[in-house]
């Protein structure tokens, strides 16, 4: 036990200090891992050998990534970007993977690990390239949206490639390792298919397929309802872990690849209404395993190889990088990616990534590429993730100067791209405001707390998401980055001004329009630092109050006099109100000093509704007054 | 001389109901905005529900020396609120009346679009009044209020402009005429007589010295 806690203890201190350093320097956290795991192996040697256990357990952590790949696939917004997901992303990898391949086969390398290192390097670095474009600012610019089309093909594109690899195993290398393993490690692997015939083996792996589909579609989201309406955080947290981990053994129990099981569960799951709070509770499993899985991949970098064949090295990454950017600078061109926008495209994604190492060691595993070689490869990674902070500060500095110079002075768009508005709670209130925006062409991510809500308004269409919206993770994966607005609709007053607060520490660029319960609620609100305040009864109410008097015969159009007149006493005297409240301590900020401003401001009320002006007139009817009857004896 | 005669200072009240569809007045607005001494009011979306804050405007007023009203012509007038600003904001002791002289002086006019030809705006054409006698009505209500009337900045023809093309030159004179009228280089005396006041822009403004 001892031994555990020293060594999970070496691992994370590794990553806290080393990963805020790399974030720091602008390098992102996977470098900050992988460097991490340089310093804890082959640097200091405090790890050692138990590293490649370690690896195989951490590879879990990419299971789960394709999980959230899945969720992520919401099929109407693929559908969106069919064009470019399909045409720019498949053109990439397909041409990089040619040209990689046809280099190495010139190279004169076996075919097979040719086409293995093509698909390995025709990848880039999601994790680096998205985390820059949301520090940078870049996601809204055309090459930025490009680059991630291309990005979400590639991560799509890992599944087919995981499954295409085993099929690129070298013979002759099966044979010497698999002679050299079989006695030893014969025993850990449970298969339910190995000794069946071909035909039993396809309808195992159908059944298997189906099995995921169908319970994901049909069996899930019971599931996952009776859990959340338990309302026991911790067991929907292990609910989701029960997921991901039992498909995962289903599909190494037929032999098939736990990531592609896990991947089309996520993409059965992607509509669903739990998306959000599944995305939140598997984040920070996901990150901390991939990050395990970095670090176990920068502790096994062979230094004594890449010493020996540094120059080597250094040339292949060069050559990678660019050729990567020929193949993408012309696609870019291809799909009219313009001036400054073309070279982000082409500089963002010019490095291999971390799906590389994935793939890298997969292939270890299924025998494709031999050790030595998969030990040069790895580093080539490694640079050229490396290199990529460089070329974004290359971007900056020469290319977006280069081409803003060149840019008119045009208008301002009047609305520019919208990020989406959320609306946290979903009961009377968030749903007028949901459908005026929706029936605008607004987006909303609706969130809401009660499993029945949600399910009522499945019924009338309305999409929302089952979750908790005061938890930081959850409102973080409903999209606050992006989201222009948030608007607050939750009955708690307590959690309504935790939130409100959250977010503008957090986030301050984000709106937030807020329903208050009653007057105290809404100086608290305006406390939070809340943009906009509704008191949830007052526009109701004071268009009863107007109706009372229409039907005391006021006419109609004098009623909406006297309501404005009224709106606008009460904002007038606002802020000493405010302030009188924000004074006082405690439970007494209602106190006499309160009632006595609030006496004022219900005299200054009447007195706007009937005490005459200098001219005569009261203030409601100032408007299209006459005048006397005997200006016109004034008038020269 | 002209350069050292204090800047006017510009009031341009702006009411088109329909933005998202102007393509005209939209660009006139946005280009008067970066204009210096000028103030840029949109009324519709001060005043989406037509509660217009008299002391407020008033207030504007005072604080200004030309007075604009810019607006696509609705049947030989203002849009509605335009309407309303003046039913409310030309009160009796201010405007006009008992001590009514808070606008004694300034000048006035209005810019504004018209779907007809020029040709149609005439005693022989189909609207049989020329533009400048529709706008009567706003000639003595500026009058009553001890204002100067210049001719309108108009153009017309406007529902085609964008396409033969006469956007660009028309933006170039309004920002020309909004110029001159902060420097004090127009000709007040002759732009009062004329039908409209971008007949022949440049003989009516005085080059710096």
């Amino acid at each position: 036990m001892t031994s555990y806690f020293i060594q999970a203890f070496i691992y994370l201190c590794a990553a806290v200090i080393a990963v805020p350093i790399a974030k720091r320097l602008g390098l992102g956290s996977v470098l900050g891992y992988l460097i991490a795991g340089v310093i804890i192996g082959p640097i200091t040697g405090i790890v050692g050998s138990e590293t490649a256990t370690i690896q195989h357990f951490a590879e879990f952590g990419v299971v789960m990534m394709l999980f959230l790949v899945g969720l992520e696939l919401e099929p109407r917004m693929l559908w969106g970007m069919r064009h470019r997901l399909i045409g720019l992303g498949g053109l990439q990898v397909g041409i990089t993977t040619l040209l990689v391949f046809g280099a190495n086969v010139g190279f004169g390398l076996d075919w097979r690990i040719a086409l293995t290192i093509g698909l390995i390097f025709s990848l880039s670095s999601t994790a680096i390239v998205l985390q820059t474009f949301n520090e940078k600012g870049l996601t809204k610019r055309d090459g930025g949206r490009a680059a991630f089309s291309v990005l979400l093909f590639q991560d799509i594109a890992v599944i087919p490639m995981l499954a295409l690899i085993p099929l690129l195993a070298l013979p002759d290398l099966v044979t010497s390792i698999e002679t050299v393993a079989t006695s030893a490690e014969h025993h850990e692997e449970i298969n339910l298919v190995a000794h069946l015939p071909n035909w039993a083996y396809g309808l195992v792996i159908v059944l298997a397929i189906t099995a995921v589909i169908i319970g994901g579609r049909y069996l899930c989201h019971p599931l996952f309802r009776i859990v959340a309406k338990t309302g026991l955080r911790e067991i929907f947290t292990a609910t989701t872990l029960m997921l991901v981990i039992g498909i995962a053994a289903l599909m190494s129990l037929v032999g098939l690849s736990p990531a592609l099981g896990t991947f089309l569960a996520g993409v059965v799951l992607a509509n669903s209404e739990f998306r959000h709070e599944l995305e939140s509770d598997l984040e920070p499993f996901k990150g901390l395993l991939l990050g395990l899985f970095f670090i176990t991949v920068g502790a096994g970098i062979d230094f004594s190889i890449i010493w020996k064949n540094l120059s080597l090295v250094l040339s292949l990454t060069l050559g990678l990088m660019v050729a990567k950017s020929v193949v993408l600078f012309a696609l870019g061109s291809l799909f009219k990616l313009k001036g400054a926008d073309r070279w982000l495209f082409t500089l963002s994604l010019a490095q291999a990534g971390e799906f590389g190492f994935v793939l890298l060691s997969f292939t270890i595993q299924h025998h494709a590429l031999p050790m030595d070689l998969a030990q040069l490869l790895s580093p080539v990674v490694a640079f050229s993730m490396f290199l990529t902070p460089a070329l974004f500060i290359l971007f900056d500095q020469v290319i977006v100067r280069r081409y803003e110079k060149q840019k008119i002075d045009r208008e301002a768009d009047a609305i520019d791209e919208e990020g989406p508005v959320i609306i946290a709670g979903i009961g009377r209130f968030g749903q007028i405001v949901n459908r005026l925006l929706v029936a605008n062409g607004v987006k909303t991510v609706v969130l809401d707390h009660s499993v029945s809500m949600v399910d009522t308004l499945k019924k009338i269409n309305i999409k929302s998401f089952y979750g908790d919206a005061t938890r930081p993770d959850l409102i973080h994966t409903a999209g606050i980055e992006q989201a222009k607005l948030l608007v607050v609709a939750i009955d708690d007053r307590h959690r309504t001004n935790d939130l409100v607060k959250y977010v503008k520490q957090t986030h301050p660029g984000v709106k937030i329009l807020a329903r208050a319960y009653d007057r105290a609620h809404a100086y608290e609100l305006q406390n939070a630092k809340a943009d906009s305040i509704i008191v949830e009864t007052y526009y109701s109410a004071l268009e009863a109050g107007a109706e009372a008097l229409r039907q005391l015969q006021f006419h109609p159009f004098k009623v909406e006099q006297l309501k404005r007149v009224f709106v606008a006493t009460e904002k007038e005297r606002h802020d000493t109100l405010f302030n009188t409240w924000r004074e006082a301590e405690g439970e007494n900020r209602f106190g006499s000093n309160y009632v006595q401003l609030f006496l004022e401001l219900e005299k200054a009320l009447a007195e706007a509704m009937k005490k005459d002006r200098d001219a005569g007139h009261s203030r409601s009817e100032r408007g299209w007054t006459p005048p006397p009857k005997q200006y016109q004896g004034e008038l020269d | 001389m002209a350069a050292m005669l204090k800047k006017q200072k510009i009031l341009l009240l702006f009411a088109h109901p329909a933005q998202e569809r102007s393509e005209v007045n939209i660009h006139l607005y946005n280009a008067a905005k970066k204009v210096e001494h000028v103030t840029t009011v949109d009324l519709y979306h001060e005043y989406p529900a037509h509660h217009i804050d008299v002391d407020k405007e008033q207030q504007r007023l005072r604080e200004h020396d030309v007075i604009i009203f810019q607006f696509p012509l609705y049947w030989y007038s203002t849009p509605a609120i335009l309407k309303d600003w003046q039913d409310l904001v030309l009160e009796y002791q201010f405007a006009y009346g008992k001590g009514g002289t808070a606008l004694k002086g300034k000048i006035f006019l209005c810019a504004l679009t018209a779907g007809g030809s020029e040709s149609a705006y005439c005693s022989g054409g189909y609207n049989h009044y020329t533009l400048r006698e529709l706008l009567r009505p706003l000639e003595q209500t500026a009058n009553f209020c001890h204002m100067r009337f210049i001719a309108p900045f108009a153009l017309f023809g406007a529902r085609t402009a964008v396409e033969e093309d006469l956007l660009t030159q028309h933006i170039e004179d309004w920002k020309k005429l909004l110029n001159a009228l902060s420097e004090q280089r127009l000709d007040l005396e002759q732009a009062a007589q004329l039908t409209r006041v971008n007949e022949n822009l440049d003989a009516l403004i005085q080059e710096t010295v």
